[in-house]
């Protein structure tokens, strides 16, 4: 039996097939280009490719964000009706997680992080631990340059990924100097076969409950908090 | 024997999430609709991304719901069809999506379906279609006269230049501090007030069938202000009922005048604001001085749901129309 994992939670658009500690097959593609338009056209194409039939899924395995509100959304409902109409399990994996496993290799602290703009990323901090990924600081969505004070003072060597690294690079290493651990492209990219391997200890989520990561209110949400709480302080 | 032809319906443009399942384009076997509007009325709107958020937390619900509900087997179901648009991109989205996945893992046809279209086929839930027919479309969204000579084809022989009707009601209950969703509001202010005050009405050319409630709209904002400015006290039930007046007047007039030139069987009227009370008494009057048989439909099949969906898509799914697993949702969707 074969799990499903799918990725559309940022710009890349991720699938994987995985069988019993292998992969058959990962698709990934690394453009600003409609995820809904693109994401069952890629899975029925994997599928079709490995001779894998729809009932032949044990599991649906999905990235629920931080990241595109749109994109996360896209990824879960399709996750979700797939988990719900083929009676198999779901499970949801931070994004960040995910990208994070690109550096489980490592043994610095592991920092992924997504633009989320004005300055603001999410992110938060991992770590290998006994082969296993932990969070050690938790993720949320935060000014850049505070989260980076934050980090600099731990003093210890960080490896920092993510798909935005490019023109961030220059802000980490001025803030962090030789404790910022930056590799190369091929590492800040998130790859599918990660997440189906992060979501192997994770517990089966309820499919019904199901929802998406977004570290954020809705923008008119928090406007109305805002003012409720203001009423009550009169 | 023709075999019995069982849909799907998913319908998520707006604030409703939606799943139903149609018998042969013309029997309600199940309709489960989840609204939102409790959430949103602390906002005094529907906010687009709290929509999208709601749906995505519902879906799957209101499927398992419709199913259940139907007591039926995937094996009856002869496909699925969704809401492609227009409406709110991110709201569709849900839909579009879900429907796909759901295709996909059944192996079913994939049938998308325009908004308005089944806000049409919502009436065929009630009583047969006779062509040429004649649809009034009257919701937030839309003001449109759509003509069709057969199923599944459509002829927007009028429209609106600015606002929707419904978005008239929207912004005049407003204005009137009613709370959100107006209309409802503004319909029953309407029966208890009268009609003192002489709004504008847009008839525009001679020979259009087209709409246009924004000179409308001004005129009762204008109004108000320079009561407030003079210190005079209008009542909320005499400018509920005047702009009311203007609206209907307007609407009808035009749906009569159309539904004579192109000799249509019938008339149907669709969409929100086919629930409002005022409208409905004086197209019924307009049209008892016709022959021309006026269909609107009950009032949970007027507002958004999905067997109107599942019953437009029957008439898609038979005529052969199928959507790929590229389908997107398209908001700004043209009907045709
Ligand atoms: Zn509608």
């Amino acid at each position: 039996m074969y799990i499903l994992a799918i990725d559309t939670s940022n710009q890349a658009l991720g699938v994987a097939l995985v069988k019993d500690n292998e992969i058959v097959g990962e698709l990934v593609t690394n453009i600003a280009k409609n995820h809904s338009v693109r994401l069952m056209p890629a899975i029925e194409h994997l599928m079709k490719e490995v001779d894998v039939k729809p009932e032949e899924l044990s599991k649906v395995v999905v990235a629920k964000g931080p990241g595109s509100y749109t994109g996360v959304r896209i990824g879960l409902t399709t996750a979700k009706t797939l988990a719900w109409s083929l009676g198999i399990p779901v499970v949801g994996v931070s994004s960040l997680e995910v990208l994070a496993y690109r550096a489980k290799l490592s043994n610095n602290l592991i920092c992924p992080f997504f633009d989320a703009r004005r300055g603001l990323v999410y992110t938060g901090l991992y770590e290998n631990n006994h082969e296993k990924l932990v969070l050690v600081k938790e993720e949320r969505n935060t000014l850049f340059a505070d989260w980076l004070d934050k980090l600099s003072a731990l003093s210890k060597p960080i490896v920092f990924l993510s798909p935005d690294i490019q023109k961030n690079k220059e802000i980490i290493t001025e803030k962090l100097g030789s404790n910022a651990v930056i590799p190369e492209m091929t590492y800040h990219i998130p790859k599918p076969s990660d997440l189906a391997l992060a979501a192997q200890d994770k517990e089966i989520d309820e499919t019904h409950m199901l929802t998406p990561n977004y570290l954020r209110l809705a923008e008119a949400e928090a406007n109305w908090l805002k003012t409720q709480k203001d009423m009550q302080n009169g | 024997m023709m075999k019995d032809t069982y849909i799907l319906g998913i319908e998520t443009s707006c604030d409703e999430t939606a799943v139903a399942i149609v018998k042969n384009g013309r029997e309600i076997i199940s309709n489960v609709v989840a609204s939102q509007i409790e959430s949103h009325k602390r906002f005094g709107g529907v906010v687009p991304e709290i929509a999208s958020r709601h749906h995505v937390e519902q879906i799957t619900l209101v499927l398992e719901e419709a199913i259940a509900e139907s007591k039926l087997d995937w094996d009856d179901i002869d496909a699925i069809s969704v809401t492609e648009g227009p409406g709110l991109v991110g709201a569709l989205l849900i839909g579009v999506n879900a429907a796909k996945a759901l295709a996909f893992a059944k192996s079913k046809p994939l049938v998308g379906v325009h908004h308005i279209a089944g806000h049409i086929y919502a009436n065929r839930l009630e009583e047969e279609f006779q062509f040429p027919l004649l649809a009034l479309i009257v919701s937030g969204g839309h003001t449109e006269l759509v003509l069709m000579k057969e199923h599944g084809s459509y002829e927007v022989i009028g429209e609106t230049r600015d606002d929707a009707a419904g978005e008239a009601y929207d912004k005049v209950a407003r204005m009137l501090n009613l709370p959100y969703p107006g209309g409802p509001h503004i319909d029953r202010l309407a029966a208890e007030g009268e009609v003192t005050i002489d709004f504008p009405r847009a008839w525009l050319e001679d020979d259009s069938f087209d709409f246009s409630f924004s000179g409308l709209k001004s005129a009762v904002i204008n109004k108000i202000h320079n009561a407030k400015q003079k210190g005079i006290e209008l009542k909320q039930e005499d400018i509920a009922a005047s702009f009311q007046a203007s609206v209907i007047d307007v609407l009808a007039t035009k749906t009569v005048k159309a539904a004579k030139q192109h000799n249509v069987k019938q008339v149907i009227v669709a969409g929100g604001v086919a629930a409002n009370r005022g409208l409905r008494a004086e197209l019924e009057a307009k049209f008892s001085e016709t022959d021309i048989p006026l269909l609107i439909p009950p009032l949970k099949l007027c507002t958004d749901n999905a067997a109107m969906i599942a019953a437009a898509g029957t008439i898609n799914f038979e005529q052969g129309k199928r959507s790929g697993m590229d389908l997107n949702a398209n908001p700004s969707l043209i009907l045709r």
